[in-house]
């Protein structure tokens, strides 16, 4: 049973390492990069699943009866690039937010907030 | 054919990790990037002129052989990108350790 | 981990190590984006915001135990709902059972291209990709508004001879750089148009050729300075770039509405059928790649430019 399900629990460890990163750190940059770990475990979890033992990568092409199976592939090819947009996005907000506020460490954004109020 | 390409492959490989060692273990900046600088290179070339071997004939040796000549290009400008900006922003080689005591001294008397 | 720089480069290793792991999992073309999008684009990014938030993090004072406690939960809940998942790699899982068959049989018949990712990606699920497009967009203009410097009038009298000046002292410092650059970026522009137009036999297509694309710009953009940059590629015909890709891709979708078929149908776009899927997929990879590479300039230009700002409001403040 091991052998055939180590995938899983190879993708569940990276998610949590990149679950934990966002929920512990409280700098803003290190959130985005547990962010972005967290993101590449579900790709890797989405093509181990599409993978066929004895296939080939799926091109068509002459003697070969096996392919690997293609949908997962197109799934993942426009999720990393939405995952880059939303990287882009975060990195952006967070330089925003450095000048606004002069920090980007969570707690004293938060103090600087409750001062205000 | 397949006993070369594999000499090839495995002299790329052990040149790999002896620069991967050679930036664990050597003291300084400047040291480190000549043990990756060089070593780095030859073993990429080792481990192209290996898959060469493998496909002797198409259009995969094309495609191989202009990537070996465009790794040869990039990767020694790379190394020579980091290291001069290290000099540029003042990161001093560490010299013979016997200098180096005798500017700490300098330094603070 | 105090330091950001060092984070930052482990996790570019970390995306190319799982681009290998795709390679080994028989995915070339998700290896072929990961590669170029995660360990190239991703990290530059996340480099030129730490030159504008600060490289160092400040020790944190709430102990982890929480968090590990919340962690280590559900990571044993997960593992407990694998246990019933199908194993890996075999041929009968479900996940290869219902419309992959189809794909994978029926795809040189329908559509007669020899990429099967890229024949579904372009033609069956050519809609999700047009969604993915519009968010790619949506994010250039994200970023633009976050980020676009305002320029006064009196800003942008660039003094040319100042500019030519400041270019040839820079030159001497970086002439090994330059010349390999000028060299190597006109083979980085054809390789982009090489991926571009063999994404059908081969991997690649629309994203990869243009986040290439725009790498070579980039490349340009940081060995020659900001102010030369801004003068070779204009910041308008960029934001049009960007928009009109988007544009042809909803065209080419409208085209098929007016002829009487179904959004996005290539069948209608010339008499032979598999010609029309051939073109229909020849023009939406177009304004895939050309939208990418406009807002990814978009996007570098606008962090850059922000930090070139900042360093020179501080310049002239003090």
């Amino acid at each position: 049973m091991i052998m055939g399900l180590y995938n899983y629990w190879v993708v569940v460890v990276l998610m949590m390492i990149g679950f934990y990163i966002v929920i512990a750190h409280g700098n803003l940059i290190k959130k985005i990069v547990g962010l972005s770990i967290f993101q590449t475990s579900v790709f890797i979890f989405y093509i181990s699943m599409a993978k066929v033992d004895g296939g080939t990568a799926p091109i068509l092409a002459e003697g070969i009866k096996q392919y690997s199976n293609p949908l997962p592939h197109v799934l993942i090819l426009t999720a990393i690039v939405v995952g880059i947009a939303t990287t882009a996005l975060g990195l952006a907000l967070a330089v925003r937010i450095k000048e606004a506020y002069g920090t980007i460490e969570e707690e004293e954004i938060q103090e600087k907030d409750n001062l205000d109020c | 054919m397949d006993i070369s390409s594999s000499v090839f492959l495995l002299i790329g490989s052990f040149l790999y990790i002896s620069g991967g060692v050679g930036i664990l273990r050597f003291p300084d900046f400047y040291t480190r990037m000549h043990a990756v600088g060089v070593t780095e290179t030859l073993a990429t070339a080792m481990i192209l002129i290996g898959l060469m071997l493998l496909n002797p004939e198409g259009l995969v040796l094309i495609k191989l052989i202009i990537i070996l000549i465009m790794t040869l290009f990039i990767s020694p400008t790379a190394s020579h990108a980091l290291a001069s900006s290290a000099m540029q922003n003042n990161l001093i080689p560490k010299l013979d350790k016997n200098e180096v005591n005798e500017k700490e001294t300098s330094s603070n008397s | 981990m105090k330091d950001l720089l060092s984070v930052i480069m482990l996790l570019g290793i970390y995306s190319l190590l799982s681009a290998c792991f795709f390679v080994a999992m028989d995915a070339v073309d998700v290896a072929f984006t990961e590669a170029a999008v995660g360990a190239g684009i991703s990290t530059l990014l996340m480099l030129v915001a730490i030159t504008m938030t600060g490289r160092e993090e400040n020790p944190s004072r709430h102990k982890p135990a929480l968090a590990l406690i919340v962690v280590t939960i559900t990571g044993s809940l997960l593992i407990y709902g694998t246990l019933d998942m199908p194993y890996f790699g075999l041929a009968q899982d479900p996940v290869h059972l219902h419309v992959a068959p189809r794909y994978v049989n029926d795809s040189m018949q329908e559509i007669g291209v020899p990429n099967i990712v890229t024949s579904v990606l372009a033609s069956y699920r050519a809609f999700d990709t047009f969604g993915e497009v519009v968010v790619i967009f949506t994010a250039g203009m994200g970023v633009l508004a976050l980020l676009s410097v305002v320029r006064r009038p009196k800003d942008i009298v660039i003094d040319s001879s100042k500019i030519d000046s400041f270019n040839k002292c820079m030159h001497e410092e970086h002439l090994i750089l330059r010349i390999v650059a000028k060299m190597l970026i006109p083979f980085i522009l054809l390789f982009a148009l090489y991926v571009q137009f063999h994404g059908d036999y081969g991997p690649g297509g629309g994203f990869q050729a243009g986040v290439i694309f725009a790498a070579a710009i980039i490349l340009y953009t940081m060995l020659f300075g900001m102010n030369t940059a801004r003068r070779v590629i204009n910041q308008s015909a960029t934001q049009l770039f960007a928009a009109i890709g988007v544009l042809l891709y909803g065209s080419v979708g409208v085209i098929s509405l007016l002829e009487g078929k179904n959004f996005l149908d290539y069948r209608v776009l010339s008499t032979d059928p598999l010609a029309g899927q051939h073109l229909g997929i020849l023009l939406i990879e177009l304004g895939v790649g050309i939208t990418v590479t406009a807002v990814m300039v978009i996007i570098f230009f606008n962090f850059a430019g922000r930090g070139n700002d900042q360093q020179n409001k501080e310049n002239s403040d003090s």
